[in-house]
């Protein structure tokens, strides 16, 4: 039982951090219909960062995941300014190859400097080890990732329901013409949206060393997984990704801890009925 | 026989009824217009008759077949054609090729996978004629239509559907944002149009509806609000008051 | 749809009823020099003959996702699976004691057309988006699958012992890959002669007016739902085919054949070469090999970079890749 609650609380840890990657990609690829498939690079890119600052430049955890952050977020901008508003118009099989290209490149350049290994983290003393709790032993960083996403999670949804920005932000996903016809700045909106994209993805990237883990193929890894999370939760709201996230995250781990025979197989699957049974999840934009 | 016929036909968007029970006959060999304010559910209706939106309630038929649950590309072969008020043509293919492909599809043809186009003469021949009817010259037939002028287009719009050889002929808007230097090969080629196709025309302007047509249909908020002969639809106050926005007495 | 205007400037290939302007002589020889270079490859490379068919190969692959992406217009991720499907049939085939290399290749093929027939509607009932993700998930599925399944498959240790008999019971696949690379080049000119007959046909134009316009194209009475399932078929039994080829000639299958990055590096041959004109399939997985080769030699995230950059560029800057050059340079001299 106990190891049940155990993994139960990765599951829905990793499911949380799968969020906080995801939550992006729900905005370009399910409201600006861009084929992304590059998003999980900001993650790798914030993993890295985390793991050079913690481990060569000896910065504290903390302020090292909030660089690393900050830097996905930098990146994504520039990206952003500078290729990704090129290709907002094109087709479909261009948004694909410039993504796949993208990947391949940061996946080189990473693989270049830090090589091919997976890469392992300290973490500080007061996020190590477990707390009894009711008899069970739950691990600390676990429950310090449960917090903190949960901390983003509510931090979005009220930005996204209540703020005037994430107002202008549904106005101009919901309709573009006309939201600039209204005078809204669309493409300084998409762009503060995708660096805020890309710098939670850094974030996730950074915190998921521990969980995850991190080496050159993580975006293509991962790349399913947080298109099942935009597929599946749909894009009007904070809370559909979420839970999508959630129970992602939950049946994965359970998965591989007690079937692991079947692999990802089920995860795959899951993705391809649940793109039949409900489309609109993320294509009531696209279509 | 009626050429076309339908009952009760009703097409919801959620909550917005935009076709709502339209009862609804096209005589054979018929010139019958369709007008109505804009909104009225026009397009709606000729996409719920040629199959491209599935209706909600109600049954459609087409020479006394029921045809409501048929696809579109069988209403076609069935004989019901239609044009459409946004040019929908072939950016990439030339308007021999794209006259080409409604035929080949009309002779069943359009499977046909071991035989070159090149090989099919008469396939060839009759595009080529037809086009000619339109006056297209050899250099409009073989440019790619995405250069053509837009009446060129306007007038593709209607080749396309006059090679499938229809029964049943459903024009919308056909001379929308055509230039009047162009529209008159426009009305020219809805004007030689067979006596043996019935023709519904969907359209704004009431010259062209008033020397057209021999029956006219109201279309206001989804449900026929008049039908009759162009004298009476002229003298009837409610139409005068819905369409023609002006009070009943005016 | 953007789609259609970004190919507009270029124009099919396919001969069309438009008619065609260039000296006919002038185009047979043209159309008959990558088959010339190819035959001369063979006296002129010897020891590159590996490479050669892996070249033939890719193209016979890249054909194939012409076919489907570049005429009937439905963009795919998950292209692999067909590849990998009629590369396990035949290796499975010839290490289960059946090692006759044409009917392999036959049953390779028509295995991957059935899956290819079966997904389908899957892929096409979904809707663009939906359906790019549907063909993508299900060759993660089958990766998967052959992945765990290694008491058939190897797993990822591979499927060994693949014993193929000498072709048509007289030519022994030889070490140095000449049966192999000969064999190759004949299945691919096959059936491009027949890709080509299929594109210049009534269905082949059927094709091009579904992608590019599809709602009028069922206007005109074509049953685009049966169409494109049809053309995704043959695409899919073409991938088997090359597939196949590829588990012959190097007698072992490998969950490569399956991979993601299959998928991708046979989108990036075709855009490379030029979407939708059948040559452009042949010189883009060309130049696509000779650089995998080139690069990899240095390092192999060189080549990844390189790939990644290549990628981009297309993406933002390719209009009909070397086949659009080509025209251009064309019509710039003439």
């Amino acid at each position: 039982m106990s190891a049940f609650l155990s993994v139960l609380l990765d599951g829905v840890a990793s499911g949380m951090l799968l969020f906080v990657l995801a939550v992006g990609l729900s905005v370009t690829l399910g409201l600006m219909n861009v084929v992304n498939l590059a998003h999980g690079a900001f993650g790798m890119v914030g993993g890295y960062v985390c793991v050079v600052l913690l481990n060569q430049a000896g910065i504290p955890f903390l302020p090292a995941v909030a660089a690393a952050a900050l830097a996905a977020a930098a990146l994504g901008w520039v990206l952003e300014r500078t290729l990704y508003v090129r290709i907002y118009r094109s087709d479909h099989l261009e948004q694909v190859l410039f993504s796949i290209g993208l990947v391949f490149v940061l996946g080189a350049v990473v693989d270049w400097f830090m090589g091919a290994r997976q890469q392992l983290i300290q973490l500080p003393g007061w996020l190590s080890g477990r707390v009894e709790f009711a008899g069970v032993g739950l691990g600390r960083y676990r429950i310090f990732l449960i917090l903190l996403c949960g901390a983003v999670v509510a931090a979005l949804h009220f930005g996204l329901v209540r703020t005037r920005f994430g107002a202008r932000l549904r106005a101009a996903v919901d309709d573009g013409v006309v939201a600039r016809g209204m005078g809204l700045p669309v493409p300084r909106i998409f762009t503060l949206t995708f660096t805020l994209g890309s710098g939670l993805a850094g974030l996730g990237g950074a915190l998921g060393v521990e969980v995850l883990g991190l080496d050159p193929t993580f975006p293509l890894k991962y790349m399913v997984y947080f298109l099942i999370v935009v597929a599946v939760g749909g894009t009007n709201t904070v809370i559909g990704p979420f839970l999508a996230a959630l129970l992602l995250g939950v049946v994965d781990v359970l998965g591989k801890y007690y079937v692991p025979e079947v692999g990802a197989f089920v995860i795959y699957t899951a993705m391809v009925v649940l793109l039949l049974l409900r489309p609109q999840g993320l294509l009531r934009k696209a279509a | 026989m009626s050429a076309l016929s339908t009952h009760g036909l009703t097409r919801r968007f959620g909550g917005f009824v935009a076709v709502d029970g339209v009862d609804f006959t096209l005589a054979e060999g018929a010139r019958h217009a369709l007008i109505g304010p804009n909104g009225a559910g026009k397009t709606t209706f000729v996409n719920l008759l040629s199959g491209a939106l599935p209706a909600s309630g109600g049954t459609l038929s087409l020479f006394g077949e029921d045809i409501t649950a048929l696809p579109q590309h069988q209403r076609v072969r069935r004989g019901l054609a239609r044009t459409f008020q946004v040019n929908q043509l072939f950016p990439e293919l030339t308007p021999l090729e794209a006259v080409t492909m409604a035929l080949a599809e009309r002779e069943g043809a359009g499977a046909t996978w071991w035989r070159p186009l090149r090989g099919m003469g008469p396939l060839r021949e009759e595009a080529v004629q037809l086009l000619d009817t339109l006056r297209f010259d050899a250099a409009d037939r073989g440019r790619l239509t995405s250069g053509l002028p837009y009446g060129r287009q306007r007038l593709l719009e209607i080749a396309l559907a006059l090679a499938l050889r229809p029964r049943v002929l459903l024009l919308d808007e056909p001379a929308a944002g055509v230039p009047p230097a162009e529209s008159r090969e426009v009305m020219q080629a809805i004007a030689a149009l067979p006596a043996d196709v019935a023709v519904l025309l969907i359209e704004h302007d009431m010259d062209l509806v008033f020397r057209f047509a021999q029956r006219i249909t109201v279309l206001a908020q989804g449900a026929v609000l008049a039908e009759g002969t162009p004298e009476e639809i002229a003298r009837d106050p409610r139409v005068r008051e819905a369409y023609l926005g002006e009070p009943a007495h005016g | 749809m953007r789609a259609s205007d970004r190919r507009r400037a270029e124009g099919p290939e396919a001969p069309s009823t438009g008619g065609v302007n260039r000296p006919r002589p002038t185009r047979q020889l043209l159309e008959a020099l990558p088959w010339l270079a190819a035959v001369g490859a063979y006296f002129a490379f010897p020891e590159y003959l590996p490479l050669l068919s892996g070249i033939a190969i890719a193209a016979l692959f890249a054909l194939s996702l012409d076919l489907i992406v570049g005429y009937a217009g439905v963009v795919t991720l998950g292209h692999a699976a067909f590849f990998g499907l009629g590369a396990y049939t035949a290796g499975l085939l010839a290490q289960q004691g059946w090692g006759e290399p044409i009917s392999g290749l036959l049953a390779a093929g028509a295995a991957a057309a059935l899956l290819g027939l079966l997904t389908a509607p899957l892929v096409l009932r979904a809707g663009e988006l939906a359906g790019l993700m549907v063909t993508l998930g299900l060759s993660l599925m089958l990766y998967e699958a052959a992945n765990k399944a290694a008491f058939v498959t190897g797993g990822a240790d591979g499927l060994q012992g693949v014993e193929v008999w000498p072709l048509l019971g007289a030519f022994r696949f030889d070490l140095f890959g000449r049966t192999a690379y000969l064999y190759s080049l004949a299945v691919l000119f096959l059936l491009f002669v027949l890709a080509r007959l299929l594109v210049a046909s009534p269905f082949g134009l059927s094709l091009r007016g579904i992608r590019g316009n599809a709602r009028r194209a069922a206007a005109l009475g074509v049953p685009v739902k049966a169409r494109l399932s049809a053309a995704y078929a043959i695409a899919a039994g073409y991938a088997g085919i090359a597939g196949a080829l590829l588990a012959q000639t190097t007698q072992f299958v490998s969950l490569d054949a399956l991979s993601f990055q299959r998928s991708a590096e046979g989108l990036l041959m075709l855009v490379l070469g030029g979407l939708g004109s059948l040559h452009g399939a042949l010189l883009g997985a060309a130049a696509f090999t000779v650089a995998h080769h080139a690069l990899s030699e240095a390092s192999p995230q060189f080549w990844q970079f390189w790939l990644g950059i290549a990628l981009v560029a297309l993406a933002l800057a390719g209009r009909g890749g070397i086949m659009g050059l080509l025209r251009r340079l064309g019509r710039g001299r003439g």
